[in-house]
């Protein structure tokens, strides 16, 4: 982080996390220094090894205390001396949730968005469905200019119009189809294909006792479904 | 291509050939050919070691840019709410009725180009449209003909 760069290395500072003191590197940031203490909050742009980006807001965390509290981005938020921060306050859980809520809206087919609304127990998306297969998290032009070194792939267009593309929108010379941008995307996975009629929320995990998702990150349900949406012998077609 | 390449060049030492320079080099040549080329962007990428998706990039960011040939007469017409109210849908619609073409297109001879725009900030003079940077106001779809007409020699 810039504004604490010129600190010497080694020494730490306190910060209030859930109202616990802990001691924090200042050359973190600070979803690295929440993380540090085993904190789980959903992230979707950012990626250890690529530059932050703070676009997608899910890891969106409230800082200060008192009357003059605000959301940050905790990926693109320095960590300083005393700094106040709440991980899953009401105020931050609400607005996480309607992030969530807005990409679920834009992508409902991703795996990975699916699963987040499940943990985070999100019941209904209360905007109209986009079926868009991009949320412009940028990790996959992160991933091609920082880790492959291709720069094949970058944004074009602005505002509604912006859109992920190759130069003039055709073949790129630069990209050597080393499949990178596919294997970071965050919504190339499609969500389960149980036998359930398709709604933006699959939501049939939510009522399974616990939640499958944290324990079944890695399993492919659109192979499987998890048929965990079948209430009755009926639902199976 | 090299008689292209020898203007782009000049347009490129001007700013010696500086990548921070990118968008200035690009209004440079916007103003020379009326719009961008493909090949001089790829070129301007080549002389200033930029990625070339991040000269399409910037090139398509900006409205000011375009990367379709433009016609000579350029017209705009002000879609901001103050011409709204006062009926600039059908002035459009009857630009687009003559014309032939359809808001952000060129006409096939090249000599027009029909956009929209959302405020020049003329608001008093609603309904507003802007033709080569000439500014008419309370235009009706009655005057329409007049303008066009007033071009075509």
């Amino acid at each position: 982080m810039s504004q604490n760069s010129q600190a010497p290395r080694g020494e730490m500072v306190k910060i209030m996390l859930n109202g616990a003191e802990v001691q924090a590197d200042p050359h973190w940031s600070l979803l690295e220094a929440i993380q540090f203490y085993g904190i789980d909050i959903p992230t979707l742009c950012h990626d250890e090894g690529l530059t932050p980006y703070g676009v997608c807001r899910l890891c969106v965390v409230e800082i200060g205390s008192g009357d003059k509290t605000k959301l940050v981005a905790s990926c693109m938020h320095p960590v300083w001396e005393g700094l106040e921060v709440r991980t899953h306050s009401n105020r931050v859980i609400k607005t996480r949730k309607t992030i969530l809520e807005l990409l679920i809206a834009r992508c409902p087919s991703s795996k990975k968005l699916q699963d987040m609304a499940a943990l985070l127990e999100l019941k209904e998306v209360r905007f109209e469905p986009l079926n868009d297969d991009c949320i412009l998290c940028g990790l996959c032009v992160r991933m091609c200019e920082e880790q492959m070194g291709a720069k094949a792939i970058g944004f074009a267009g602005r505002g509604p119009e912006r859109y992920i593309t190759t130069p003039f929108d055709m073949n790129s010379e630069e990209c050597r189809k080393c499949g990178a941008c596919m294997y970071i995307c965050p919504v190339v996975e499609l969500r389960c294909q149980g036998p359930q009629a398709e709604t933006v929320l699959c939501s049939g995990c939510i009522n399974t006792e616990p939640v499958c998702a944290p324990d079944y990150g890695e399993a492919m349900c659109f192979m499987v479904p998890c048929l965990s949406c079948v209430k009755g012998p009926e639902d199976v077609k | 291509m090299t008689a292209n390449e020898s203007k782009v060049d000049s347009i490129i030492d001007e700013y010696n050939a500086e990548p921070g320079s990118l968008i200035s080099i690009l209004q440079d040549i916007q103003l020379e050919y009326n719009y961008l080329p493909e090949e001089s962007l790829e070129y301007v990428a080549k002389i200033l070691d930029i990625p070339r998706v991040q000269v399409f990039g910037v090139a398509t960011f900006f409205k000011a840019f375009s990367l379709k040939p433009k016609g000579k007469q350029q017209i705009h017409v002000c879609m901001g709410t103050a011409c709204h109210v006062r009926g600039s849908k059908k002035v459009l619609e009857e630009l687009e009725r003559k014309l032939e073409i359809k808001a952000g297109d060129t006409t096939d001879d090249g000599e027009y180009t029909l956009e929209t725009v959302n405020c020049v900030g003329a608001c008093a003079l609603g309904p507003v449209v802007v033709e080569n940077e000439k500014y008419h106001g309370e235009m009706t779809p009655i005057k329409v003909e007049s303008l066009l007409n007033s071009k075509k020699v």
